[in-house]
């Protein structure tokens, strides 16, 4: 009898970020139950497994959309610009953090803040040199902002209406998925309910005013950030969209009026096979739920359409340039994963939004894989492995049991106010810090491969602290120079939301007599009160 | 006003299994909120985490503010997305250390644990 003392293994047990074991070998009888036309099908086909279109990225790739906002909106408006010459396709606006929370730029709160995250846009007129030079009905945008995206949403609007294009001709998307705030990201404004009201106001109006608007980007970009696994992402991520499809229907909407403008944003990891297994999985879920729950007639109703961005929290501020390489590999997944539009982070962002060498380093990462890889010419290359459709399999039976889990407790807003998601982050965050910690988990440059720290040697973005000024000084400008409609404006506002009439119009009219941010939101939140952190840890 | 509270909580986390006593205040807080709760709950140290490029005033606030109320033996920390070239600045205002990116947790229980006994010491 022959022994063969086989090399014995680096650890006992392989496993990925979700917790599945990783086998040494994957065979023909891992995926004996699989079942081609029911469980994959062809791309552009129920239940869309392997693509939401028929000719994915043969026909046109994925669209490059850099987020992108700093300083003043005069400052943002050149980026976009230049952004535009070299290439990029789609516009990604990002609001500073007095915006998202809805406050002005002379609030006690904005000190300091004033267009260090994102570009500072307390009114119409922000908006209006924002977007200035940018022909609406030829540019998609993407708008991040959540909590006051109905009021981002009619500021696009107005500056359209007042370029000539009328809103039925725009195209883009509004994150304005409140869910995940509550979840993760955590930049509310009012309770739970109210804000959802507020969410299916813009399902409805957006319904018969902008047909080729997505009214929603649910998102588990942020679940994932704030130290999610794989399968919580993708858990908490789509039951928050079956939430919103619930809350619409109950408002009165046929699914098929507003369904087909959902769509979802996902987190590009650095487990390759985990992440690709994570979205090929989210569609095929997207597709049997909503089918199961409510039979739609039109097939964009269960077809998930997804934006993806490389994670931000796998950089590293030791050897940035390293991250030039993560970005890489994070957007390959992505596309082997088959997504519609994705942003790559750039290099320096662990120190400071991005200077402008490392966002174009970020831009050509995405050009190079469209153009000069071969990757666009063939549609999910992966299907048929025996390793990812086992994946794939495992991530769907992740999300089932999550599922369960949500619906005992009688639904996400539910287990969102027992904290439910809340803990099961920190949790994996704290696993994750474990690992790192004990070197069981390797980050190069970080525990592994250190080198001596010195100047990283490369050029970094500083936001001039005199914006602050010069910002406050605009806004109290405009507010002495405009007429007093928005007196009346904002009282309409106050009214609807009292009455439970749909916010838009009246916010539409309050945005064009130029109402700030902080006014509308105030007379908000003065009808739908204020959301405090339950501070679980 | 920040909504990134991943690194924050899970410090706090680090800092409860070591030994202390972490009382989290939750997103949202102003540099005034933060030293009040530090004093009501008589402090030893005040650990502050910043993403939003807002770090220079919060930091300069919140220590500014420990010195109206004479909390020199009160060790004033923190972390977040910190450009490395702001960090002697900070320390000249009184923030005692900034963690970056990286940083390891038996790192930040070290500097706490020695940061304190040093200041009860004086």
């Amino acid at each position: 009898m022959a022994i063969v003392q086989k090399p014995a293994e680096r650890k006992p047990k392989f496993e990925n970020s979700s917790g599945i074991e990783i086998k040494r070998v994957y065979t023909p009888a891992d995926v004996a139950d699989l079942d081609y036309m029911r469980d994959l099908g062809f791309p552009g086909e129920f239940p869309y497994t392997r693509g939401p279109q028929a000719t994915m990225y043969r026909a046109r790739p994925w669209t490059i959309r850099m987020f992108s906002g700093f300083g003043s909106a005069a400052e943002t408006n050149r980026r976009y610009h230049y952004l535009l010459e070299h290439g990029q396709t789609g516009l990604s606006i990002a609001f500073h953090l007095p915006t998202l929370l809805g406050y002005d730029s002379d609030h006690p709160r904005a000190k300091g803040e004033i267009g260090k995250c994102g570009a500072a846009i307390d009114s119409l007129a922000d908006m209006e040199t924002l977007l200035d030079g940018i022909p609406l009905d030829q540019v998609s945008t993407s708008m991040t902002i959540n909590a006051t995206a109905i009021v981002a949403l009619c500021m696009y609007v107005a500056v359209a209406e007042k370029q000539g294009v009328p809103a039925s001709k725009l195209r883009g998307t509004v994150q304005n998925d409140i869910l995940k705030e509550y979840i993760a990201q955590k930049e509310w404004a009012f309770p739970i309910k109210p804000s959802l009201r507020v969410v299916v106001d813009m399902f409805e109006w957006c319904a018969s005013n902008m047909p080729e608007w997505n009214t929603i980007s649910v998102s588990g970009y942020h679940i994932r950030e704030a130290g999610a696994t794989a399968v919580q992402e993708l858990a908490f991520t789509l039951i928050d969209g079956l939430t919103y499809v619930e809350e619409g229907v109950r408002r009165g909407l046929a699914v098929d009026e507003f369904a087909p403008r959902l769509s979802f944003f996902w987190d590009l990891h650095n487990d390759f096979f985990e992440e690709i297994a994570k979205m090929r999985a989210a569609r095929r879920i997207w597709a049997r739920e909503m089918k199961r729950r409510y039979n739609p007639c039109d097939p964009r109703s269960y077809t998930l359409r997804a934006h993806m961005q490389t994670a931000g929290v796998t950089l590293t501020a030791q050897q940035p340039l390293n991250n030039v390489a993560r970005v890489a590999l994070q957007a390959l997944a992505g596309v082997l994963g088959g997504g519609q539009s994705m942003h790559t982070n750039s290099f320096d962002e662990t120190y400071a939004l991005p200077a402008e060498q490392a966002v174009t380093v970020a831009l050509r990462t995405q050009q190079i894989l469209q153009a000069e890889t071969g990757l666009t010419n063939t549609i999910d290359p992966f299907a048929g492995s025996y390793y990812l459709e086992k994946l794939t399999n495992q991530m769907e039976e992740g999300f089932d049991s999550y599922l369960e889990r949500i619906e005992g407790m009688g639904g996400m807003v539910a287990a969102i106010e027992a904290g439910f998601p809340q803990m099961e982050i920190a949790d994996a965050a704290s696993r994750y810090q474990a690992l790192v910690d004990s070197g069981e988990q390797i980050i190069v440059g970080v525990n592994g491969y250190v080198m001596p720290e010195d100047d990283p040697g490369i050029p970094i973005l500083e936001i001039d602290d005199s914006l602050e000024e010069e910002q406050i000084a605009r806004l109290q400008d405009l507010r002495a120079r405009r007429g007093k409609d928005y007196l009346r404006a904002l009282e309409s506002v106050r009214k609807a939301a009292f009455g439970g009439a749909n916010l838009v119009p009246p916010i539409l009219e309050a945005v064009h007599a130029y109402a700030t941010v902080g006014e509308i939101m105030d007379t908000l939140r003065e009808v739908f009160g204020e959301y405090r952190d339950p501070g679980y840890f | 006003m920040d909504g990134h509270d991943r690194g924050a909580k899970v410090v706090a986390r680090l800092l409860r299994d070591a030994g202390f006593e972490v009382i989290y205040t939750g997103l949202y807080q102003t540099p005034e909120s933060v030293v009040t709760t530090a004093l009501q709950e008589d402090a030893d140290a005040v650990g502050i985490s910043v993403l939003s490029a807002a770090h220079k005033h919060i930091f300069a606030e919140t220590a500014r503010i420990m010195r109206e109320n004479h909390m020199e033996e009160v060790v004033l920390f923190g972390g977040g997305i910190i450009p490395p070239s702001d960090i002697p600045w900070l320390e000249q205002q009184g923030v005692r250390k900034i963690f970056l990116p990286g940083a390891s947790g038996p790192e930040i229980v070290a500097f706490l644990k020695q940061a304190v006994a040093e200041a009860r010491a004086r």
